[in-house]
């Protein structure tokens, strides 16, 4: 991480049960591998349930609150089209990258749903820039599921350098956070998105 | 979890209240009770894993109640104790809290409450349990960030040993679900099996009554007094010098808001961050103030320092100016730009962020809101059996019957699609409010309970249906686990916390032995026998029961795995 850097700030969001809390617990570990301070705020229960749920991650020099702040991400990672957009409270147009998992799930109940044309229009406003990609259907192709999908866009942060943690801390931290029977899987969803073509 | 076992004194990042275990852990702790409630379950998850190769006791208490008595009762025995709870378990226990205070405890006794403000994973109220360290005269420390939790559980124990006295730890879901970095202790276990403690008849320490009661309050009262000394010299109440006549006295998490706040408009204020909650150090308050003009108390939800600090201030320095709740929100959990909103109006300093026109731009986004789901076929094949149930009951119910809902994943059937129910309030209460109803209607009542929640306060309010000859439709949902905060066992499981065979206590058995003759176990698979036989119990002139038994999807999964 560069030395200059004061702090940096995630918010990832998505739905219940997709493995927020799994990318934060890998991101901390990494973070942590890098003798930075951190502090990461995760929610559990009902607010866990298949609902809208996201986690806050802050590492560098000195670090006290649990949540970013207002306008004050660095970066989204969002694991479902739509809910990026909750994360753009966090954003702003002059920091913030997005990096957008084009898995969509539509929200039950709702009298509309959004377009990706909709979304992209709405982040605009809130971004500096927005990576979408299509982590879902590359992990189904590739692995037959798309659980690792998250994994596959922390590695896509990592080969983008849009997250300052070395490569090789995420992959230390990946193997000691993921159960041993499932880090191959987990290192090749990783290594595969060094792959991606823009 | 081998983690929290780790012998050296090294640093982990650890969630708040894993941090909690640890600190137990290094105090040695011998005996563990919790009813599982987010945001404190990891407690329970926890040392339901590692009590029993610790030579610690741990259960899984059938409610909050039944978890501090025995707590006492261990206390009494005088082992080292620790109960979890969430806040609403306060509500339920403190009718046992009360008079523990007053007895004061034998083995050393920490209490920790896990407050959940903005109700996250809470229904029913946004509670500050704070309320509850005057009526209960019990002494509270705050911690901030998860190294505070190990600290002042170990202190919390301490200052219990010295004064024989219960202390309770209270945090919220930003201390008990936040992960930072902490320095560990040694921890020492002496013997991996269980300590026996031992009863030392003391009838005068141990029997409230009158005329003693009252004498036990004075001493309460007086060791109060003693606990103030310490927390004047206690460095958990840290003064931080800074610069000017304005200054912030803050606790808990919003500390944490402070100092980024501070950080961030580059400033430094003198800062006086409270570890104890009850009692305070007054004097060091008066000392902190006497050379302030104004002085800005940052604190979530109720304003009870706000308060105790205005009344200190009116004895000491009169002409200072407290703010509080004027800039900063009582409804809600705090966030970092609340508190750097406040800091900002406090000192009258610009940010040069608008936060206002940033959250109309925020709040054009057109966007419907995702609520939590009942699970689905995909996650857990073949989906949450209370889906059957609920729409079972969409197809029977008439615009006149009232549907009460109570606490568990099937308060989700409040939320759309469903909109089920037509009450909510706490554990519970979905029978004893139906009960009420049924009395004074000629509506017909349907009260949906599950079965951890059955056992935890359900029974009594069942009793009550039956002795004063009242006839809702209770149907309990009955999906063999403690479901919505992670699947702990309860009492119709046949496991305890610690994973050791028990007799598992039927439902049927409870509801008949009650003297209900309406009764019938439904798979909620068999959806027609279902329906029918709800429509045929809402005709009854006694009070019915159906028991709705299917597994947990996810559970089952879970134990597939």
């Amino acid at each position: 991480m560069a030395k200059n850097l004061e702090d940096f700030n995630i918010v990832i969001v998505g739905i219940g049960g997709q493995g927020l809390i799994t990318l934060l617990k890998i991101i901390n570990k990494a973070a942590q591998k890098e003798n930075l301070d951190l502090v990461s705020s995760e929610l559990h229960g009902l607010a866990q349930r298949g609902g809208s749920v996201e986690v806050h991650i802050r590492f560098g020099k000195e670090i006290y609150s649990p949540l970013v702040k207002q306008g004050g991400a660095d970066l989204i990672i969002s694991l479902e089209s739509q809910e990026t957009l909750r994360a753009c409270y966090y954003a702003s147009k002059e920091k913030a990258v997005f990096l957008i998992n084009k898995f969509f799930s539509p929200i039950i109940g709702a009298e509309k749903n959004l377009s990706f044309e909709e979304i992209s229009q709405n982040l605009q406003k809130f971004s500096k820039k927005t990576i979408f990609v299509d982590a879902s259907e590359i992990c189904k192709k590739e692995f037959g599921t798309d659980v690792i999908s998250g994994i596959y866009l922390l590695g896509l942060t990592s080969a983008q350098k849009i997250l300052p943690l070395k490569e090789s801390s995420l992959v230390e931290a990946i193997k000691e956070i993921v159960p041993e029977k499932f880090f191959e899987l987990n290192l090749k969803a990783f290594n595969l998105a060094k792959s991606y073509q823009f | 979890m081998e983690i929290l076992l780790n012998q050296k004194g090294k640093k982990l990042v650890l969630l708040g209240n894993e941090a909690i275990v640890r600190g137990a852990l290094e105090a040695g702790v011998n005996f563990v009770s919790t009813y599982p409630g987010t945001p404190a379950s990891e407690i329970g998850n926890i040392f339901s894993q590692i009590a029993k190769n610790n030579g610690i006791y741990f259960e899984f208490s059938t409610n909050e109640k039944a978890a501090l008595e025995a707590g006492i009762g261990a206390s009494f025995s005088g082992l080292k104790t620790l109960v979890a709870m969430k806040h609403f378990g306060l509500n339920v226990c403190s009718d046992a809290l009360l008079p523990f205070c007053y007895t004061g405890s034998k083995g050393p006794f920490v209490l920790y409450v896990a407050d959940d403000p903005s109700c996250w994973s809470s229904a029913q109220s946004e509670e500050n349990s704070r309320a509850f360290s005057y009526l209960a005269h019990i002494p509270t420390l705050e911690p901030s960030e998860s190294q505070e939790c190990l600290d002042f559980v170990k202190l919390a124990f301490e200052i219990s040993e010295k004064f024989k006295i219960p202390v309770m730890i209270r945090s919220t879901t930003r201390v008990s679900h936040q992960s930072s970095p902490v320095i560990i202790g040694n921890l020492s276990f002496n013997t991996p099996s269980f300590k026996k403690g031992n009863f030392v008849k003391d009838n005068k320490q141990f029997v409230t009554m009158p005329p003693g009661v009252l004498e036990m309050k004075k001493k309460l009262l007086e060791k109060i007094e003693k606990i103030k000394e310490l927390a004047e010299k206690s460095l958990i109440n840290k003064v931080e010098k800074g610069n000017g006549k304005l200054g912030i006295i803050t606790s808990g998490v919003s500390y944490l808001y402070v100092k980024e706040a501070l950080k961030e408009l580059k400033l430094k204020l003198p800062i006086l961050k409270l570890g104890f909650f009850y009692p305070l150090p007054e004097r060091k308050i008066k000392n902190f103030i006497s050379n302030l003009k104004k002085v800005l108390v940052v604190e979530e939800l109720e304003p009870y320092l706000e308060k105790e600090i205005s009344r200190i201030a009116q004895e000491s320095n009169c002409k200072l100016q407290v703010f509080g709740k004027d800039l900063i929100p009582q409804v809600g959990e705090l966030k970092p730009e609340i508190v750097l909103s406040a800091i900002s109006q406090f000192l009258g300093k610009k940010i040069n962020f608008d936060f206002k026109k940033h959250l109309e731009e925020f709040q054009k986004i057109n966007l419907a809101k995702r609520y939590p789901q009942l699970c689905t076929a995909q996650i857990a094949p073949p989906g949450c059996p209370y889906w059957l149930v609920f729409s079972a009951l969409k197809k029977v119910v008439s615009e006149n019957t009232i549907i009460g809902g109570d606490i568990g994943c099937y308060m989700i059937g409040s939320l759309p699609p469903h909109n089920l129910y037509n009450y909510l309030s706490c554990m519970g209460s979905s029978v004893g409010i139906a009960h009420g109803i049924k009395k004074t209607t000629n509506q017909k009542v349907i009260a949906l309970i599950g079965d951890s929640t059955f056992f935890h306060a359900g029974i009594p309010a069942l009793i009550n249906c039956v002795f004063n000859k009242s006839n809702p439709l209770i149907i309990v949902l009955n999906n063999q686990i403690t479901g919505m905060t992670g699947h702990q066992p309860h009492p119709g499981v046949g496991k305890t916390g610690m994973n050791e065979e028990t007799t598992a206590i039927k439902i049927e058995d409870i509801v008949s032995a009650c003297g209900v003759k309406n009764l019938k176990i439904i798979d909620p698979q068999n959806f027609e026998e279902m329906i029918n036989s709800i429509k045929e119990f809402l005709e009854k002139e006694e009070i019915s029961v159906i028991i709705a038994r299917r597994i947990c999807a996810l559970f089952a999964k879970k134990l597939q795995k």
